[in-house]
């Protein structure tokens, strides 16, 4: 399986890029309210200036006199170093100030306050203007009186909030990112628990899922439960099948067989015992194939899904020499176990399927009245079970030859076999790491049959 | 010498009346008792009415699963069983041991093989004592494999048990070599008359230690002889 991407980066992307838009945003909303409310306070003090200087307009007789107060500049010091400029106008003439300061903009009615922004000597001032009526002499006269600031100071503290602010937003939006990673993962958890727990499971547990799983999994969960019940259904079914089959092969073959034997026991020439021996061996081919093949495909199904269980060797080793020893008695072979604790990690029915496939055969081929040697060991991180013989042996080499399907040796002849028992052992042994080491006996006639798998870690 | 004889009392649980004929007619061949039971229910039934020394079981019957009588004959009963199964599956026959079966053999079988496994679970039981056969002065016991006569023992091969007991129930018989053949001997071993004389002539000395013969019947065969 490919896989298409992944939700958890999808999801923490998405909800960066949500923090980052959220960022910007409210980094445009902090930069214009602080240039806003530094444009307002300029204005409020322009405007306090302004009037505080009207306030200052005198009469003496018919003349109209000003004494600039401090505290009217003073005040526009206060928050930046920015150049002030200002004009007083009485009814059209300049009575201080800069005359050229802003001519063509409009005069207030009188009381009221205009906010203008104008270019004056390459710079852009906020102008506040404010007209009062000063008596002069009897004569009600309309003074202005204008102040003007330069903005390069408000702008610079403007400018100096709205970096701060970018980076309180970068701030927080490496801060969303960090947490969208750590949502995106902690959701997906959810998802890494359902699956652990389906990959926990041995290959033969098909319950369906009973974990507590949030309700959007509850789908997925469904659908894996639907499909776990039907890849049992169709298992119980093969196996069934199996079953089935080999018992409708061989009952009736076993039937045969009881009966040519006890045909064999009556019979007296020796062209029907022939027969009759014949026969036999044909229905044990028959069998034994049937068996073979069916215990096959129970191996290649098992070892796709391998068990990790901790199996010592030398019970299996056990197991298999008492099955096996009422078979060698009969050709009066003895069986030898020598056997240490030897833990490997594994599905203990396919190893002792293989190790008894290995006997057998071991058994098969002897002759009356001689030993099979089993042997457990443990040699540095590998596990070995030895069986060795006293029969033919294996004949020339090269010995691979004698795990490939349906291969029988040369010394076969006579023997009953389908040709799979090596094949069967040595599969499982490659499903669990391992592998099978045929040779000739180093002492004198037979052959020795080493299965080879790895030690469970930590266990030896 | 019939009478001292004790004789073993098996019951076969088999649907599959041709094969139940055949090893009923093997066993009672070896001079064992076989009951046959076709259906669980039968077998219930034989085994409320009689001690068995050896139950042997199918477990695809019709009236259900043999193995899961063999879990619920467990708890009331010590007799030892051998299931017969036409199954292959390796997990089949571990489950069959598990649920208390002492072992197991695969149809189609060898009926030496059952004999020898028979044999061994026997054994294993310590079931023999009531197979003991006399042999004039001597006691053979072909579960065990064992010749005494007062404080000597002699151990036999399992070749050389088999040819004894094949004699020893047909006290006076003349056995040919091709009968003693039959029955030592799988039908695919290789094995010439002579090699008939080679058991016989080790059996010989083994029984002279107790004084028992062999007599060789010229163009006949063998008997034995108990004097």
């Amino acid at each position: 399986m490919t896989p298409s991407g992944s939700i958890g980066r999808r999801l923490t992307v998405l909800l960066a890029c949500v923090a980052a838009l959220l960022s910007v945003l409210s980094w445009s909303m902090v930069s214009s309210f602080a240039r806003q409310a530094a444009e307002r306070t300029q204005d409020n003090i322009l405007a306090a200036s302004a009037t505080t200087i009207a306030e200052a307009l005198r009469s003496e007789g018919d003349e109209i006199r000003l004494e600039l107060p401090y505290a009217a500049f003073s005040m526009l010091g206060a928050i930046s170093q920015d150049r002030v400029f200002y004009h007083v106008d009485v009814d059209g003439q300049t009575l201080t100030g800069y005359s050229d300061l802003a001519p063509d903009l409009e005069t207030p009615a009188p009381g009221q306050i205009s906010f203008g922004t104008v270019t004056y000597r390459q710079a852009t001032l906020r102008m506040v203007s404010i007209t009062r009526v000063v008596l002069a002499g009897a004569d009600p006269v309309p003074v202005t009186v204008s102040v003007a600031q330069t903005r390069d100071g408000i702008s610079a503290i403007a400018t100096d909030l709205s970096r701060t602010a970018a980076l309180l937003c970068v701030a927080f939006f490496v801060l969303a990112v960090v947490l969208s990673a750590f949502v995106a993962r902690s959701s997906l958890n959810q998802l890494t628990t359902v699956a652990e727990a389906v990959a926990r499971r041995g290959p033969s547990d098909l319950r369906p899922l009973r974990d507590r799983a949030p309700t959007e999994l509850a789908p997925l969960i469904q659908s894996l439960n639907r499909f776990i019940d039907r890849l049992g259904t169709s298992l119980r079914r093969s196996e069934e099948f199996i079953t089935e089959a080999a018992h409708r092969v061989r009952t009736p073959l076993a039937t045969v067989r009881a009966q040519a034997e006890v045909a064999l026991h009556s019979a007296r020439g020796d062209e029907e015992k022939g027969r009759l021996r014949r026969m036999i061996r044909a229905i044990d081919e028959s069998s034994r194939s049937a068996g073979q093949l069916l215990d096959h495909a129970t191996v290649a199904f098992r070892a796709d899904s391998l068990a990790h269980d901790a199996i010592d060797l030398a019970v299996i080793a056990r197991t298999v020499t008492s099955a096996l020893e009422p078979t060698a008695e009969m050709k009066d072979i003895a069986i030898e176990l020598a056997s240490e604790t030897v833990i490997v990690r594994g599905d203990g029915v396919l190893l002792e399927s293989a190790l008894r496939n290995v006997v057998d055969n071991a058994i098969k081929y002897s002759s009356p009245d001689t030993t099979v040697r089993i042997g457990v060991s443990a040699d540095g991180a590998q596990a070995q079970v030895r069986v060795v013989d006293e029969g033919p042996g294996l004949g020339a080499g090269p010995f691979d030859r004698f795990t490939e399907r349906f291969h029988r040796g040369d010394n076969a002849e006579g023997v009953v076999g389908s040709g799979l028992g090596l094949t069967i052992a040595n599969e499982v042994l490659v499903a669990h790491g391992g592998h099978i080491v045929l040779a000739q006996n180093e002492e004198g006639r037979g052959a020795c049959v080493t299965l080879c798998l790895p030690l469970a870690s930590g266990l030896a | 010498m019939r009478e001292a004889e004790k004789i073993m009392r098996y019951l076969l649980v088999e649907d599959n009346l041709e094969l139940a004929e055949a090893v009923v007619s093997r066993i009672a061949l070896d001079g064992h008792a076989v009951d046959h039971a076709a259906t669980l229910a039968e077998a219930s039934d034989c085994l409320a009415a009689a001690d068995y020394d050896l139950i042997l079981l199918d477990v695809m019957l019709p009236d259900g699963d043999g193995r899961d009588f063999l879990a619920s004959r467990r708890d009331v009963s010590e007799t030892p069983v051998i299931v017969l199964t036409a199954r292959s599956q390796v997990s089949d026959r571990v489950g069959a041991l598990d649920q208390g079966a002492d072992d197991y053999i695969t149809k189609p079988f060898d009926f030496a093989e059952l004999e020898a496994r028979c044999r061994a679970v026997l054994r294993r039981r310590g079931g023999g004592a009531k197979n003991e056969i006399n042999l004039g002065t001597a006691v053979f016991d072909p579960t065990n494999g064992t010749l005494r006569d007062g404080d000597l023992s002699v151990d036999l091969r399992n070749r050389e048990l088999r040819l004894l007991e094949v004699f020893a129930r047909r006290p006076g018989q003349i056995l040919s070599k091709a009968q003693l053949m039959d029955r030592l001997f799988s039908y695919d071993e290789e094995v010439t008359e002579n090699t008939i004389e080679v058991y016989v002539g080790r059996l010989r000395k083994k029984l002279a230690l107790v004084g028992v013969r062999i007599e060789t019947v010229r163009g006949l065969g063998y008997r034995i002889e108990t004097a």
